[in-house]
């Protein structure tokens, strides 16, 4: 993976193929303590504590087209590169919760790329799921509820092309706004 | 999020309205974008970008876009899957961007299958 929210994008597909309504994404940018820490909760299925203790291994995947699942070790090894750690929190029926802190000046940190391109593809892919991502930077924040834009929108789905156009356009402008992190 | 986002929101929500009274609308093309581990690692979500782009620019409203995870041939990632209503599944295997322009403008628009680009025809197997 070469961006952050390239593994963002990967964990979540992990999410909803453990059957999450609700996904939250925390992106949080500390700078004075130097920190970054990326959190994905969801209320799937969860993993009981053998299936847990095996996530991390590369060799170990619930699929059966293959026999390997890199998604959650590449993201560990993204953090511990960049002076960070990972964890991973589960039960079984209550969900999961993946957190990744950074050193957000290591030089071996990957940029956090395009979060837009992010949300947009999780909402193009999976419009029945919702998504409520928070991005802080120190006192700043923007918030992007996908709940809040479903009802407003009615009956017109969250994947019709101009809609996602708009979400796009509010994660930059967001973002940009609070002055995240590249 | 502020004020005057839901209010452009609002009329994203009456255009579209507007439109569809006016259109019929079906389905005719799902496009899914393999986008598992391998699949991102690749490309597949400048891939995905690519064709959103497309699709907004020639105005289609009969063309879904979805995605996938991985089925197993990750070495041949960003993959994409053609289904034209009525027609056999085409998997295109090692998209990029300018590849993926080309399957719209070509095969999802006009119907003529890219050939040098294809994996594999049929339905895939996925888990």
């Amino acid at each position: 993976m070469e961006e952050l929210s390239m593994h963002v994008l990967d964990i979540v597909e992990n999410s909803t193929r453990a059957g999450a309504a609700l996904v939250e994404i925390v992106i949080a940018e500390d700078r004075a303590a130097d920190r970054l820490t990326i959190e994905i909760i969801d209320d799937g299925e969860g993993m009981g504590e053998d299936i847990l203790k095996s996530a991390l291994d590369p060799f170990y995947t619930t699929k059966t087209v293959r026999r390997i699942g890199l998604g959650l070790p590449l993201l560990a090894h993204a953090a511990e590169t960049a002076g960070g750690a990972f964890s991973i929190e589960s039960e079984k029926g209550s969900g999961t919760r993946v957190t990744a802190h950074f050193s957000l000046s290591h030089i071996d940190r990957q940029p956090l790329g395009n979060m837009a391109d992010t949300m947009v593809t999780l909402l193009a892919g999976y419009p029945a799921v919702d998504f409520l991502y928070t991005h802080r930077t120190g006192e700043r924040k923007f918030v992007l509820d996908t709940r809040e834009l479903k009802e407003e929108l009615e009956d017109v789905p969250i994947n019709t092309p101009e809609v996602l156009r708009f979400i796009r356009t509010t994660v930059v402008e967001g973002l940009k706004e609070i002055g995240a992190a590249d | 999020m502020a004020k005057l986002k839901i209010e452009d929101l609002k009329k994203i929500k009456e255009r579209i309205h507007a439109e569809n009274a006016l259109r019929e609308g079906d389905r005719r093309v799902k496009v899914t974008v393999h986008m598992g581990t391998c699949g991102i690692a690749a490309g597949a979500r400048e891939v995905m970008n690519a064709l959103m782009a497309e699709i907004e620019e020639a105005k289609v409203a009969d063309v879904v876009v979805t995605t996938s995870g991985c089925m197993g041939l990750c070495s041949r990632e960003p993959e994409v899957t053609i289904e034209i209503i009525g027609q056999e599944p085409i998997v295109y295997e090692y998209m990029n961007t300018n590849k993926m322009r080309q399957v719209f403008k070509r095969h999802i628009l006009n119907g003529e299958v890219q050939t040098p680009f294809v994996l594999a025809r049929g339905r895939e197997k996925r888990d």
